[in-house]
């Protein structure tokens, strides 16, 4: 008997009878094991089968947190060697919700090292691999929440944006990912990269799925001041409202010159079939687009330099061997515990911040974030959605970016003004090159979670690209 | 030295921190009592773990509003909490939240008196909120040093002046005015030794008549009045030298110390940290809305220079019954309830910086825990203001009531200390006396006025004083024919 792999196929079969939560553990455990070489797991727990609960919406349902949630009792790395042995005393609220929704927690996905990359291979843990291409990157930094999804081992992972950690790695391995409204779900026990654009949302194969598991995340939290008190919207009842009438933007910015043929071709075929549908495309201008990088690249490098003090070998995580004195403990501790990219942006947030540059560096970020949060805010009085591609290219050779961080970084054109603006964002599979997927990116403004799905489940709905896994041939029939 | 000393003029500006009294911590739900076990009062926000996020604690921002409040400061309808970044063992997160740039409170005036009586007004800079470090126990442990943060966190006032002070005496008049308000508003329980009200002190010393400031240094957390004098005098003395010999003052922080009286070199600021000041995203803006402040001006108290104010000008105590009545706020509430129920201001001061103080002093405990109560002391008081019993009776009768639950009449009843009222019985014992006492009547009828007080003494004496004095005068001197 073959089991469903999505959290919808899931529920159905447990609610007929079909197979017991025990049986899916069982057949993750098992294409875990098979996928193992992907090294998406940086540590697996021992799960039970949860009692049938009443209302437990997501109850038997197995799945990855980001190793970046805190899950009490279970160590929480971030992917560094700072916290490689840390076992945190209490659980972030994105983690005691969905226990609390009866989804069972089959172990901590791999990551860029506190969230800062972009291939997932500046993991203390080693790199993810690409399940469509082990010789290419899943993308970061929630590369293993990806891969694991993609490679049908998990229906759903957790996973968390700063500058397009959702997406792009979603984009790379051919799953749907969405990044919330800032403050939609709680940062409770989320281990900060930098605090003003993180926010933790959801990978999973479908936009339904993505309904489904942001339905039991998102909500205020008393504990995150940042949270928003907004009622939460019914995401799967929303899910059923059609293409029809709704204008889309297409921004040409998001057609630049890094973008490859062959990606710009999938994501204007995706356009055209959501115009098929019924949906209305409006060019529109986000004036201050090419600053994104830029600004986003002294923002989260300055929160960080100051979110990350915090590892100083004092009270938990690494600390070096015999330290002569206080400053030789901070020095060592700090250059052995983290990796070579995040000491890289505690280094340029720190200059970022320092006396006679802030001007220069923090406030005028600030300044051209405010510029990007306005473009958006002008495009959305005219559209009611915007698009464009995920990435710039499909998932790249592993190594092939190491020696060229701005490359790197440029990666992340697409994806980080949507942080430094707080909207949220999802990344749907839209087509292929080279037997690689290709993701496509719908933005919203603040708080349009339910459209945002519904505009990908709609599209799925007509589409099989969401439904290719890797092993199979890369085109769909 | 003294005609040099003339020609030089101290500056002085204070930061104080303030420790708000409130249940819990500025950021965290971890209690703030002092005196716990190590560590037993700090929760995973207070010791920074990975995630954890600040929430802003309410009782403290209202206890700032009160404090901007009383002393006539602005409310900033939106105030900033920044990050100050250093590296510390006892500073868990690496950084200190505290309002940098946009204070909750801007300006303001505390209202001081010199030791003379003179007025002295202190202008303020700001009054910020910020949370407190842990503390390094160097001590504990052999080759090591150990941390305890369970101060981590507490929420702290940074009240600072402008640079107006000018010698010791008016930097410690301003210091106890400021302690006097923060307990008056119930904001701070002001206990200095245990750290709850801290004071650093900004030094500097430039020729008389000059408006530049000299270099100025800062002497650290120096925790009595007696000693922050000493340290502030130890340093505008130690500036002159310098500047008598020709030498500049180096911008350093001090330590004083207490058993050399003397301050000495802790850091220069030439190696001054960069604390990369910025807002704390975790933190939105502290927004507040007219009304949020206008809830707290309706808690606030008679402010106790107001009240000194009254008691001068209204009720003509003395000025020195009026300071000490308006200092501390438990006695000052217990004195104007003596005063209600007595019905005389005067009598009611006399007797509640007197007697009851005394007594209090001896048994030991504070106005709170007083066992006569404010309504009975002040229906003893009213029987004496209508000359009821007398003041020697009332003693008495005081005494009387402070080891029991009676009120004044139950005392006076069970003492049997009633006055007496029967004129003819005191007339027949008046008469008895001048009979016992020939000589003395004699010489009293000759006009050695300073007899009266012998027979109304005796008289006295025979009544156990429960006579009226006035009655006994009035007496004699009838029979004096006068």
């Amino acid at each position: 008997m073959s089991l469903p792999t999505t959290v919808a196929g899931q529920l159905d079969a447990l609610a007929a009878g079909h197979c017991q939560a025990a049986d899916l553990i069982q057949a993750a455990r098992e294409q875990g094991c098979r996928h193992a070489d992907l090294n998406a797991w940086i540590s697996e727990v021992e799960p039970t089968a949860p009692a049938a609960a009443e209302n437990a919406k997501l109850g038997g349902i197995p799945y990855a947190h980001k190793d970046l949630f805190c899950t009490a009792g279970v160590r929480t790395t971030c992917g560094s060697k700072m916290l490689a042995d840390f076992v945190p005393p209490y659980s972030a609220t994105v983690h005691e919700r969905l226990d609390r929704a009866g989804a069972v927690l089959m172990g901590k996905a791999n990551m860029d090292e506190f969230g800062m990359g972009s291939s997932n291979e500046h993991s203390h843990f080693g790199a993810v691999l690409n399940p469509w291409d082990r010789q290419r990157v899943a993308g970061g930094s929630s590369g293993g929440s990806a891969a694991l999804v993609a490679a049908r081992v998990v229906p759903f992972a957790t996973a968390t944006d700063t500058g397009g950690s959702i997406r792009q790695p979603a984009a790379f391995c051919g799953v749907s990912g969405i990044k919330p409204t800032y403050g939609r779900v709680s940062r409770w026990g989320m281990v900060a990269y930098a605090s003003s654009l993180d926010q933790g949302g959801v990978i999973a194969q479908t936009a339904e799925d993505c309904a489904l598991v942001l339905q039991q995340m998102a909500g205020f939290d008393e504990r995150d001041s940042t949270s928003l008190q907004a009622p939460v919207d019914d995401y799967r009842q929303a899910l059923q409202q059609p293409l029809r009438g709704l204008r889309i933007g297409v921004a040409k910015c998001f057609f630049g010159s890094g973008v490859s043929d062959p990606v710009a071709v999938a994501v204007n075929a995706a356009l055209a079939q959501m115009e098929a549908q019924g949906a209305v495309l409006v060019d529109i201008d986000l004036s201050h687009a090419e600053l994104a990088i830029a600004a986003y690249y002294l923002i989260a490098p300055a929160e960080a330099s100051s979110n990350l003090s915090r590892y100083d070998g004092v009270r938990y995580g690494y600390r070096c061997e015999q330290p002569r004195d206080l400053d030789d403990l901070y020095r060592r501790t700090r250059s052995e515990g983290f990796g070579a990219e995040v000491r890289k942006r505690i280094l340029l947030g720190t200059y970022a911040l320092s006396a006679g540059y802030y001007d220069a560096y923090y406030l005028r970020a600030q300044k051209v974030r405010r510029l990007i949060a306005g473009d958006y805010s002008r495009a959305f009085e005219g559209v009611d959605l915007i698009a464009g591609p995920t990435a710039p290219t499909v998932a790249f050779k592993l190594g092939e970016k190491l020696a060229d961080p701005l490359a790197m970084y440029a990666s992340d054109v697409n994806t980080v003004g949507v942080n430094l603006a707080g909207l949220p964002a999802m990344s749907i599979p839209c087509g292929f090159d080279q037997g690689l997927p290709i993701g496509l990116q719908l933005i919203g403004p603040a708080l349009s979670e339910a459209r945002l799905l519904a505009a990908a489940h709609q599209y799925q709905l007509h589409t099989g690209w969401h439904q290719q896994r890797p092993g199979t041939s890369g085109v769909p029939s | 030295m003294s005609a040099a000393v003339d020609a030089w003029e101290a500056v002085i500006g204070l930061e104080v921190h303030v420790q708000l009294r409130t249940a819990s911590k500025m950021f965290s739900g971890a209690a703030t009592a002092y005196g716990a076990e190590a560590n037993c009062q700090a929760n995973v926000v207070d010791v920074a773990l990975p995630g954890v996020l600040p929430v802003v604690n309410a009782e403290a921002i209202n206890k700032a509003i009160r404090f901007g409040l009383a002393v006539g400061g602005d409310i900033s309808a939106d105030s900033v909490f920044d990050r100050k970044n250093y590296f510390y063992p006892d500073l868990p997160k690496g950084y200190q939240l505290s309002q940098f740039a946009q204070p909750i409170v801007a300006g303001g005036l505390v209202h001081a008196r010199r030791a003379d009586g003179s007025l002295l007004q202190v202008q303020l800079t700001r009054a910020h909120l910020e949370e407190d470090a842990g503390k390094s126990i160097h001590d504990a442990f052999a080759g090591a040093t150990g941390v305890d943060y369970n101060r981590a966190g507490t929420p702290l006032l940074e009240v600072v002046t402008e640079p107006v002070l000018h010698s010791a005496a008016d930097a410690v008049a301003y210091l106890k005015a400021l302690h006097t308000l923060v307990r008056w508003l119930g904001i701070c329980d002001g206990n200095m030794q245990e750290g709850s009200f801290r004071c650093d002190a900004n030094v500097s010393v430039r020729p008389r008549g000059s408006d530049q400031l000299g270099v100025r240094s800062e002497v650290k957390n120096v925790n009595s009045f007696r000693f922050v004098e000493k340290a502030i005098s130890y340093e505008i003395e130690r500036h002159i030298r310098l500047c008598e010999r020709g030498e500049q003052p180096v911008q350093e922080t001090r330590l004083y110390d207490a058993a050399r009286d003397q301050t000495r070199s802790m850091r220069s600021k030439e190696y001054a940290e960069d604390y990369r000041y910025f807002p704390d995203p975790d933190l939105p803006p502290l927004r507040l809305s007219e009304a949020e402040i206008a809830a707290q001006r309706e808690q606030l108290p008679e402010l106790p220079q107001q009240r000194y104010r009254r008691y001068l000008e209204e009720l003509g105590l003395s000025d020195y019954d009026a300071d000490l009545l308006s200092t501390e706020r438990a006695l000052s509430d217990y004195y104007e309830q003596v005063a209600a129920a007595a019905g005389d201001a005067k009598l009611a001061a006399n007797w509640v910086l007197g007697e009851f103080s005394a007594a209090l002093n001896s048994a030991q405990l504070n106005v709170e825990d007083s066992p006569l109560d404010s309504a009975r002391l002040g229906g003893l008081l009213a029987k004496l203001a209508s000359k009821e019993i007398n003041g020697k009776i009332a003693k008495k009768v005081f005494e009387a009531m402070w080891r029991s639950a009676d009120s004044a009449a139950e005392a006076i009843d069970r003492l049997g200390l009633k006055k007496i009222d029967d004129s003819a019985a005191l007339a027949a014992m008046v008469d008895q006396l001048i009979a016992q006492h020939p000589e003395q009547w004699a010489q009293l009828q000759q006009g050695q006025d300073k007899l009266l007080q012998f027979f109304i003494g005796q008289a006295m004496r025979a009544t156990r004083g429960q006579a009226d004095a006035g009655v006994l005068q009035g007496m004699i001197r009838d029979r004096l024919g006068q």
